[in-house]
This record gives structure tokens, sequence and C-alpha cells, in this order.
């Protein structure tokens, strides 16, 4: 099955746990009063629901395009995937995932130059001194403008400073 | 009138006005090319400095410098790295992205930079002259109005997709409106959809997943792709191209300055529909006047459509002063805030402003025509320098990308489970781009969900029942032309292959 057929049909899944809960939980938890509302907080979540899933199935049902071109130099070639460096793509989303937990506890300053360091690092920067200066240098001089300038607070240091 | 303007006039060149201007351009630029802070943010941070000025024609033309600033610095950030940093810029990086992944990024951006400036000064002749008759007629909208002309806008834009990409688009919408729906609702107080997670109560932010689906698939395609990132290579074939348009190019988007410029107002004009649609409708509508090679070049970095949302922006944005000034109504989120600055200053927007403060009325729509000139000059000798920032290499460009993405999400709320959602999101909108599902439908979807929902409960509930749909002659026009522009590509399909049948057998 094509991948946007697969997608559709995942869609199709949201789209019933979706309107599920706008029939059934949130139906059963009005309030009195709100029986004889003309508009309700699940009323257009239901319209929205069914939408998505005759959508869905148009999607799935619906005979392929002939004239869908695969060959877009702008996105990736589906057929050519070994060929993509997807080892460094998720190393990067790891470090992400690692910035977005570590940021609150080690500090907007630790945290960035860490990001920035190893981001280069993961991409194949081996200059490791200009890459730690640079990364340094702009995490000091973003947190100053971002609390000391604009006044939004960014905990600098790890929290036993 | 005449006595007014003049008054305004004067006020408006001192010198100390002048240095207003120039300051709150700068700023706002340079602030405004910061993923995650729009010039709502940057005018609500402003706002202590321009109360502290206390005289509030120099306060307001801070603002309105601000303003203008803050909407140039968004569109070299959808430009240059695909990161939208505000809803009125997504349309601008359609186009403006592709030029610059062409090494055309200094075009790009002279083009945003003049159509920025036409739209801004089309608008301000516009606002000189008709405020308050626009403000009439603008009020004329109703509920029921707003919403089908937001359903003709997402329609608009799904039609448009391409052929083939209908319900694929259609799908995204829906997407997108269903993600508008999670969190507490306008009407009432209770949590919908957030799964018993507490963060979700606020709903999701519209920058994080305008981050999401923009910037950090692209970034992550640059990953995965060497090949495609034009940038940190030296060679002069992926160096910088020129910044001067030719005289084609001129000609070719002059007439869509004109029509957008004249379009966007308009929008700008109606309380609610604000610069976001102005930009999202003007693209669409000259994608769909363009003929042959012209429509397909849209979304691939094509002048025009970078041309029209840039204008269209722009001119909405001086047509959100009109109720503003004349009515007291904010039509958009920034002029709420500006509103409030107002109101801090011991002005009273309303019908009386134009007669009580006269030098302060025209002053401020004065001195947003000589913001548009400072930002023009002081934008286009920078350009340069600006689109010199693709030439970083790779390595320490997408981490930067990918810092900012993340900084900009995370400094709107100042949360980190934002964070957690930006990485889900943007892995889920890069498997859809994979799959070659449109991203842009997906965010208007959600950026209009909310309004759609507001102004569907209110006409709602004014007539006991979607009844209005029909009673309104306007809202069934609105509605059914909604309905037209989805078969529009299948139409017009036919049309040509039938006309190609014609010419084969002629042949």
């Amino acid at each position: 099955m094509p991948l946007d057929r697969a997608i559709a049909g995942i869609f199709i899944l949201i789209c019933l746990i979706y309107g599920y809960t706008a029939f059934v939980p949130m139906e059963e938890g009005l309030l009195p009063f709100e029986l004889n509302m003309t508009f309700l907080p699940n009323t257009l979540p239901k319209y929205l629901s069914v939408l998505g899933i005759v959508i869905g199935l148009v999607i799935v049902l619906q005979p392929r395009y002939e004239g869908a071109s695969d060959s877009d130099p702008n996105e990736i070639d589906q057929k050519k995937l070994l060929q993509y460096k997807f080892s460094q793509a998720l190393f990067l989303l790891g470090l992400m995932l690692a910035y977005a937990l570590l940021l609150r506890p080690i500090g907007f300053v630790t945290t960035t130059t860490l990001f920035l360091a190893f981001g280069g690092i993961i991409l194949g920067e081996r200059r490791l001194v200009i890459l730690v200066s640079i990364s340094v240098f702009t995490s000091l001089v973003l947190w100053y403008l971002v609390q000391e300038v604009l006044g939004i607070f960014l905990r600098p240091w790890p929290w036993f400073f | 009138m005449l006595e007014g303007l003049l008054q305004g006039l004067e006020t408006a060149i001192s010198i100390q006005n002048l240095t207003m201007v120039v300051a709150g351009c700068l700023i706002g630029t340079i602030i405004g090319m910061l993923p995650g802070l729009g010039p709502m943010s940057i005018i609500a941070i402003m706002i202590p400095i321009a109360i502290k000025i206390g005289d509030p024609s120099a306060a307001l033309i801070l603002l309105a410098g601000v303003y203008y600033g803050a909407i140039f610095g968004g569109s070299t950030s959808s430009i240059l790295i695909n990161a939208p940093g505000i809803a009125g810029t997504v349309a601008t990086a359609f186009d403006g992205y592709p030029l610059a992944r062409k090494g055309e990024a200094g075009k790009a951006l002279t083009i945003a930079a003049i159509a920025s400036f036409a739209g801004g000064t089309v608008g301000a002749i516009l606002l000189l002259g008709f405020a308050p008759a626009f403000a009439t007629v603008a009020l004329l909208f109703h509920s029921a109005e707003y919403f089908a002309l937001m359903i003709v806008g997402l329609c608009a834009i799904a039609a448009f997709t391409g052929t083939g990409q209908v319900a694929k688009a259609l799908m995204m919408t829906v997407l997108g409106l269903i993600l508008a729906t999670v969190g507490e609702s306008a009407q009432f107080n209770a949590p919908r959809f957030t799964m018993g997670i507490l963060d979700l109560q606020s709903g999701i932010s519209f920058i994080t997943l305008a981050m999401a689906l923009f910037a950090l698939p692209e970034a992550l395609y640059l990953v995965l792709d060497p090949k495609r990132s034009s940038t940190g290579d030296n060679s002069s074939e992926k160096k910088i191209k020129g910044l001067r348009i030719s005289g084609q190019e001129a000609k070719k988007i002059m007439p869509v300055i004109g029509r957008q410029s004249i379009q966007g107002f308009l929008i700008g004009v109606m309380p609610g529909a604000g610069a976001t649609i102005a930009s999202f409708l003007g693209y669409a509508v000259e994608r769909n006047i363009a003929k042959g090679e012209d429509r397909a070049e849209f979304g691939k970095g094509s002048i025009k459509g970078l041309a029209a949302p840039e204008t269209a922006n722009n001119a909405a944005c001086t047509g959100s002063f009109v109720p503003l000034l004349t009515l007291g109504i904010p039509g958009s989120g920034t002029t709420a805030i500006l509103l409030g600055a107002l109101i801090a200053l011991n002005v009273t927007p309303g019908p009386r402003l134009m007669v009580d403060n006269p030098s302060i009325f025209w002053a401020v729509i004065i001195s947003m025509y000589i913001g548009n000139v400072v930002l023009l000059i002081l934008n286009l000798p920078l350009i340069p320098y600006i689109a010199k920032l693709l030439l970083v290499p790779r390595t320490y460009l997408i981490p930067f990308i990918l810092f900012f993405t993340m900084m900009g999400s995370y400094i709107g709320q100042n949360n980190a489970t934002e964070l957690l959602l930006l990485i889900g999101m943007g892995v889920v909108a890069t498997i859809l781009r994979f799959a070659r599902f449109p991203l842009p439908p997906m965010l208007i979807g959600f950026i209009l969900g909310q309004m759609i929902e507001d102004n569907f409960a209110r006409a709602m509930n004014l007539t006991d029942g979607v009844s209005f749909m029909w009673e309104r002659p306007m809202t069934t026009l609105l509605l059914a032309s909604a309905f037209f522009l989805l078969f529009l590509p299948s139409i017009r399909e036919r049309l040509s292959k039938r006309k190609h049948q014609i010419v084969s057998k002629g042949d």
C-alpha cells in the first residue's frame, strides 16, 4: 500500500477516536442546562470527525492520479531511501530531545552551548576550538538579548549554581 | 480634514518622531528575525518604553515602526530558513524559500521589501482617504459572513495546491482544524481532547506548530540529503546571485502588487480577518489568475508567489488600523495590544479620535507611511549582509536552525513540553511531507480553527441552528463559491483535456 494511503488510513482511525470522544464521553459529560443550547464544545468536533472520515475514505479509495509527479527535485526520492543520511538525522533528533529535557535543569547557556557544539560534531565539523567558541559566544549573546534586553526569564546556569 | 492632515504631518516629521520611526523599524526588523517573536510580542515588550516616552504621538509612531519592522523581519526568516515566525508570513515561505534555495535569496528579500513597501504605501493612501467609509462597510459583516469567508479561505488554499492533491490538502486542513480544538474553547472554559495533559489545556501554540511543519522538516531534509543544501559551499556557482530585479521581472510583479495592495487592505479592514487571511488569499488568488508556466512555477520559487503575500500582508496591516482608529475595535491580536497601549497613553480610539485628537490620528497614519519608506531605505542596503547568512557552512547552519526552531517555541510559552510537542509533530510533519501531503493547509486550518469555531458558534446561536447558511444571501454566496473552488481544479483539468483532444483532432 502506498504511504499516502496508509497515512489516510491512520487519519481515519484518529477521526474515529476523535469522533467517539465528541459523540459519547463529551455528550454524556454535558451539564443539564447545556442540553438545550445550540452550540456546545463538541458541536464543531462532531462535524470535523465526520468530514475527516469522508475525506480520508476518498484518499484511500480514489484511483491514483496519473499526473502525480514523483520526481520533484525538492522532495526526497522514495526509491533511493538508502542513500540518505538517516543516522545523522536520528542523532540530531536525539540531541533535540536531550535539549528539551535538560534545558530547565542545567540552564539555557549550558544546554545551548552543548547543543550547538554536539550538533556541529554530528554533522562532521572537526575544528573543535572554533565550534565551541562560536557555541559559547552565541548562547551568551542570545541569553543576554532574551533575558536582559527583552525581559523573558531564562535560567542561564545549572540549578546548583 | 486638510487641517488635521497638515497638523499630523507637522507632528510626524519632527526630528524626535522621525528618530522614533527609524528606531522602531530597526528594533522590529532585528527582533522580528528571531522566530517566535512576532509583532505581537515585540509590541508588548515595547509598551513600557512607549509609555515612558509619554507623548502619545511619539509613542504610537515608535510602535507603528516596530510593527512594520517586525513584519519585514518575519519575512526574512521565512525566506532564508523556511521558519515563518508569524502567521502572516507563512505564505511568504511558499515561494520565498525555494527562491533562496536557488541562490536568489538577495532577489527574494528585495522583492519582499519592495512588495511590502508598495502594499504599505497603497494601504496608507487608502487609509488616508477612506478610513471612515471603510469602517462603516466592515461593520456590515456579521459572524455568519466571517465564518463563510474563512471557509472560502480554507477551500481556496486546498483547491490551489494542484490537481490530484485537493483531497490530501483537505485532509491536512481538517487535521489543522482538529488540532485547533485541543484545549479550552473560547466559548466554554472546559478542556477538550487534552488526554489529561495539563500543559495542553491552553492548546497547542501556533509557533510550535509552524516550526514543526516548516522549519524542522526542512532542517531534517537538509541533513538527510547534503546535496540539497546550497549553503556552505564557496564554489562560485553557489554564491548568492545579484539583488537586482530585471525590468521584465518588475513588469511581472507590478500587476500582482497593484491587485494585492487593494485586496489585502480590504481584508485587513474587516475586524478579525487581518494579515494572515489576506496573505493566504492573496497567494491563492494570484495562483489562480496565473496561467501556464507562471502557475506551474508557484511553490517552486515564483516571484509572483512571493510578491502577492508580502504585498497583501502589509496592506492588511495598514487596513487593520481602520477599525482600531475609527471604531476602537482591534482587528487583530497586534492591534488589540496597540489598543491597550493607546488606552495606557490616555487616548481613546473611536469615532471621536479624529475630532478630538486630530494630530494623533493623522500623525499615526502619516508615520505609517514614513515607516514604510524608512524600512525600504534601511533594509535594501542591509539585504546583501542578511542574505549572506545562507553562506554559513551547513555544520553550523543546521544546528542553528534547529536551535532557533526550539527557542521560538520555548520562549513564547516558557514551557519545556512545547519542545517535546515540537519534536513529535516535526517528525510526523516530515513523514507527511515525505508522502507528499501539502503542509501549509494544515497550519492555515489550525490558525483559522479558533476563529471559525467562534464565528460558527455566534452565527448558530443567533439563528438557533445552521439556517444562517441559506438565510443570509452573502453567507450563501460565499459558501457556494467555496464549494465551487473545491471542484475548480478538476473542472480545469477536464477543460484542458478537451482542448488537447480538439487540437489533436484538428491536426
